[in-house]
């Protein structure tokens, strides 16, 4: 289907669309000085003329000198916060007469639409969608959120210095997985439709057809973007390079750097890891058991009869990594990274994943 | 999967993550820390449909405590009761501990692989465990002693730390009569103990084969026993394909989504617990894996 046009003003349009079709809308704002993801009502509440700059342990908000709302590239948040949220109700007991009497939640799942979304991100969902919905059980939280909600992706027309989805195959074009897909451009967006629910908005929309210069400068637009990716990773063969090097000596120099904060982990938007706590209120007779994020760098993970099975930094860090790049294959038919960058980003002490694979399979070659 | 038809969908009916409602019917104290508590569903329904195979687990939920993965010891052809042989070791199992006859919990499952009984007829069959290593294997004891003549020799190798610290000592006569080899040891001996002191794989070392290619040994204990047990199969000419083995992480979820019990490539709760020795052999002698 070919693309439309739609002007930046009506951009207000779509919001308002798809909130009468019910839609709470996840859009990019700025909060704590970054892009992240939460609730938006307007178009004001959108980044408007502001970028990030990133590298390794380091990010930071930038005038841009022009108008773009969607001029940046991804922030500390992904959308798996709102499909996989970072704490969730898994069931609930109660005391009664005849003992414990346990109970599904009940829940009105809500239906998310997420505007903005990256060509990494759209992988990293992909891949979550394998972890959670094609597997032998089925994540009914996941599951509930994933299929009502509604994907407005944006083509990215910059890339910042960590990303590098050219290497894992993930973008930086939107190729699937969205309803709608966006090119920006300094008077709107062209628009392109990847589904009927996309299809089906779009009809309620004051689209035109774009002019052949509209055409050609969104192609250039996302051709820059290809352009500014520096970073490399090279995956041939890296799943037995890394699980057949588990004694390298890499893994110990890369953790005694590492802070074992977490931050990678919870950036990621693939990281899939959790842990169930007990909720009880006062009398313990009502208990709900609740779902949270959790992290392979947390020393009690891996707790068995009392003693970490991980019980050093550079064995969790091993674990990540392999994990990430290596054993996800076996899991789940592809990598675990989409190339995205976050946890170069966030790590405080600036550990590089491309680095460290380059210095593991270095000594491998 | 983005399509405004299917907005309001229901829920599925079946969720992994609900425990049913169980409770003891009876306990038998087996050694010091160690009982054996047999869970009775509540639900008419889960009780007649519940069923499971040898070296598979539930997780038992003591609610506003936490779950363990608890393997079932029970007979599989039982059908009332469900035997579950816990050591006391932490706050779920000291909470469950507390709990008498009568008491009420969760159970969900069963999860996890089980012990290839199919392939092992016809053949000589050596079951190795360590201490509470016994459980998980109790399952196919049962079910051996009723199938007895579909299998050729079949050894019991079992070790504790010390001699009354050994399981189901009650049950030892009938194992042997229904034509069971079995073999004990501890680590240490003590009053009356007249069987071997030493470890485990010491048995296995010591027990005559009669076709080493066509024994099937299945372990459950220790990492270390495990190790030696493997090594000392590997040693007696039995082939690295008939070595079985059930593996031990921490669990939360049980079915592959939490991400807790990796070990290299698997999910040891639900491509395991019970695993080819061949396809652990990469990860088992990699420190903190
Ligand atoms: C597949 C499988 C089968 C098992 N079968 C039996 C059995 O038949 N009998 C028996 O006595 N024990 C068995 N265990 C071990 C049992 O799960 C732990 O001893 C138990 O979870 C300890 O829980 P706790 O709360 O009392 O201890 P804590 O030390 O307080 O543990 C806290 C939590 O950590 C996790 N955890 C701690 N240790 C283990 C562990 N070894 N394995 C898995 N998760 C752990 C659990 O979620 C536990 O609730 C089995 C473990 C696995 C993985
Ligand atoms: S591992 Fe790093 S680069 Fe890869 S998807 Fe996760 S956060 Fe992004
Ligand atoms: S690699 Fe960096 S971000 Fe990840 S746990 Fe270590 S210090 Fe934290």
């Amino acid at each position: 289907m070919p693309p439309w046009f739609l002007e930046k003003a009506c951009l207000q349009d779509l919001l308002e669309r798809l909130r009468d079709r019910g839609y709470a809308v996840i859009g990019p704002t700025i909060s704590q000085e970054a892009i992240c993801y939460d609730e938006i009502h307007t178009i004001d509440e959108l980044p408007r003329g502001w970028t990030d700059v990133q590298q390794a342990g380091r990010y930071r908000l930038q005038r841009r000198a022009d108008e773009s709302l969607f001029g940046y590239v991804v922030g500390p948040h992904s959308w798996k916060r709102y499909l996989f949220p970072p704490q969730a109700t898994l069931m609930t007991a109660d005391r009664t007469d005849g003992g414990w009497s346990m109970q599904a939640p009940v829940e009105v799942p809500p239906r998310y639409a997420f505007l903005g979304v990256r060509a990494c991100e759209l992988a990293a969902i992909r891949i979550q969608d394998k972890v959670f919905l094609e597997g032998p059980y089925v994540d009914l939280v996941y599951q509930a959120r994933r299929e009502r909600c509604f994907v407005v992706a944006v083509n990215c027309t910059q890339a910042a210095s960590t990303c590098f989805c050219t290497s894992m195959n993930t973008g930086p074009r939107c190729q699937a997985g969205f309803d709608l897909a966006l090119t920006e451009l300094p008077t709107g967006f062209l628009v392109e439709c990847g589904s009927d629910a996309g299809s089906e908005l779009l009809a309620s929309l004051p689209v035109r057809e774009p002019s052949a210069e509209e055409l050609t400068a969104a192609e250039s637009a996302r051709e820059q973007a290809v352009h500014q990716i520096q970073r490399l990773m090279d995956t041939t063969n890296i799943r037995e390079d890394l699980l057949t090097n588990l004694n390298h000596p890499r893994w110990q120099e890369a953790g005694e750097r590492c802070l074992s904060c977490t931050n990678c982990t919870m950036v990621c938007p693939t990281c899939f890891c959790s842990s169930v706590n007990e909720v009880a209120d006062l009398g313990a007779d009502h208990v709900r058991r609740e779902r949270v994020w959790d992290s392979c760098f947390n020393l009690d993970f891996s707790t068995m009869n009392g003693t970490p099975v991980r019980n050093n930094v550079a064995s969790r860090y091993r674990q990540w990594l392999t994990h990430k790049l290596a054993s996800w294959h076996d899991q789940f038919g592809s990598s675990g990274c989409v190339g995205c960058g976050r946890c170069i980003t966030w790590c405080p002490v600036g550990i590089d994943l491309t680095e460290e694979v380059a210095a593991i399979r270095g000594d491998v070659r | 999967m983005n399509q405004t038809a299917s907005l309001d969908l229901p829920l599925p009916a079946c969720n992994p993550w609900l425990a049913h409602s169980v409770t003891i019917d009876r306990i038998t104290p087996e050694v010091a820390g160690v009982s054996t508590y047999h869970l009775r569903f509540v639900d008419p329904e889960a009780a007649r449909n519940y069923r499971f195979r040898p070296g598979q687990f539930n997780m038992l939920y003591l609610p506003g405590v936490g779950e363990s993965a608890i393997s079932l010891s029970a007979d599989p052809r039982g059908h009332v009761t469900w035997a579950h042989t816990v050591r006391t070791a932490g706050n779920v199992t000291q909470t469950l501990a507390k709990l008498g006859v009568g008491g009420s919990l969760g159970l969900r499952g069963p999860f996890g692989s089980c012990w290839p009984l199919d392939q092992a007829m016809g053949k000589d069959l050596i079951l190795v465990a360590g201490g509470i290593g016994l459980p998980p294997l109790r399952p196919v004891i049962y079910e051996i002693a009723a199938r007895r003549d579909e299998f050729a020799s079949v050894a019991v190798l079992y070790g504790a730390r010390t001699p009354d610290t050994l399981l189901y000592q009650a049950e030892y006569d009938a194992w042997r009569k229904a034509g069971i080899d079995l073999h004990l040891t501890a680590d240490m001996s003590g009053a009356g103990w007249n069987g071997a002191v030493g470890v485990v794989p010491l048995l296995l070392d010591r027990l005559p084969l009669a076709d080493a290619a066509r024994t099937q040994v299945w372990m459950c204990g220790p990492e270390v026993m495990l190790k030696y047990t493997v090594k000392s199969a590997l040693r007696r000419g039995i082939p690295a394909g008939n070595l079985w083995l059930s593996m031990e992480r921490n669990m939360q979820c049980a079915i592959g989504l939490c991400g807790h019990c990796q070990l290299g490539p698997e999910f040891v709760c639900r491509n395991g617990p019970v695993f080819p020795w061949n396809r652990m052999a990469p990860y088992l002698d990699v420190k903190g894996l």
